[in-house]
């Protein structure tokens, strides 16, 4: 698979990293080079320097044949714009967004993006380990 | 009319300033503080502290029962979301956003918000109006039918000059309402207008066939 990551964060470069180590192409694309320093020598994709909301931005970086799509950066908003541009307009087959607000997420899960929130995710682990007997 | 301005900078505060004169209800929404501060000691207490884009925000400041919501700030992914969860969680009836990409607004509209203001673009095309070769001015957007009016200069030379109109073929949906001509000055044209040199030309279009008819006046012979 074709994938395209936006942010090159602590979450973006570690799945960055698990989806190359399982054979797929990827591109990571981020606002700040040095971000790409968290990529390890071995890594065998691509990283490109960008804005994730500019559609030329998007193109240069292949999202016309990508399969799939991640937007992971800090800014919800920056990760539901992205994620809406990846979907509607350039088709891509997967998309999937992280935000951070649990509102938010509930109302663009709603409205057919596939989100995770990790807010939720987080409360819902350590929840379930301090009521573990 | 209760309006929700969200982003309390030079627009956001000019454009309340201006609202609350005509009489308005208005709520502005700011992150920043010292924006807050200043807003509510120049205009009163319209301001709320808080990020516009939280939906929790939004409920506290009433915006289920807001007539209108202006999205204003400098980043076009906030006011994209403003906008987008206003529309679905709070049912606003007009919510419209600031732009400052210009490449954004096909995106909006794509995404359903049909309501833009592209401040970049509009500054560029008050600086070009002034500039003397500029190939065409958007004057116009008549949106709910996909046209709009634009306005081009017949260069000397284009193959057009010399040409009536009735023998030029315009693309479907597109009229000439007025020509200035540099001997007669504004005309309403009809079939037999001849078309002269120098001439700003006045046309509604459909925006895809903007780039043909500027063309079909302006090519060179």
């Amino acid at each position: 698979m074709r994938v395209l990551i936006m942010g090159c964060g602590r979450v973006g470069s570690t799945l960055a990293v698990d989806l190359d180590r399982d054979g797929h192409e990827v591109t990571v694309l981020d606002l700040n080079a040095a971000q790409f320093k968290r990529l390890p020598a071995g890594f065998r994709g691509v990283s490109v320097v960008g804005n994730g909301i500019d559609q030329d931005t998007l193109r240069r970086a292949g999202i016309e044949s990508a399969d799939a799509f991640a937007a992971v950066t800090q800014g919800d908003n920056r990760n539901l714009m992205a994620s809406q541009i990846a979907k509607h307009i350039f088709r891509v087959p997967r998309v999937v967004c992280r935000i951070y607000d649990p509102i938010r997420e509930e109302l663009y899960r709603g409205m057919g993006l596939e989100t995770v929130s990790p807010t939720l995710v987080i409360s819902g682990l350590l929840k379930a380990s301090i009521e573990r007997e | 009319m209760y309006i929700i301005v969200v982003g309390g900078g030079k627009v956001g505060y000019h454009l309340t300033k201006a609202l609350l004169a005509d009489g308005h209800e208005i709520l502005v929404i700011e992150r920043d503080r010292r924006k807050c501060d200043l807003i509510s000691d120049e205009l009163g207490g319209v301001v709320m502290h808080g990020d516009g884009c939280e939906a929790s925000n939004l409920a506290d400041a009433g915006t289920a029962r807001a007539d209108m919501i202006i999205a204003v700030t400098g980043d076009d992914e906030d006011n994209m979301v403003v906008c987008q969860v206003a529309k679905a969680k709070f049912q606003v009836p007009r919510a419209i956003a600031r732009i400052n990409n210009p490449k954004n607004e096909a995106i909006f509209k794509r995404l359903g918000i049909d309501e833009t203001v592209s401040s970049t673009q509009v500054i560029m095309e008050r600086i070009q109006m002034g500039m003397p070769t500029h190939p065409l001015l958007h004057l116009l957007d008549v949106r709910a039918h996909g046209l709009e009016v634009v306005e081009f200069r017949v260069p000397a030379g284009a193959r057009s000059v010399g040409r009536r109109l009735r023998d030029i073929i315009l693309p479907l949906h597109s009229v000439i309402p007025l020509i200035i001509s540099p001997s007669k000055g504004p005309v309403v044209p009809t079939g037999e207008t001849i078309i002269e040199a120098d001439s700003e030309v006045m046309a509604v279009t459909r925006t895809e066939s903007e780039d043909q008819l500027r063309l079909l006046f302006t090519e060179a012979r």
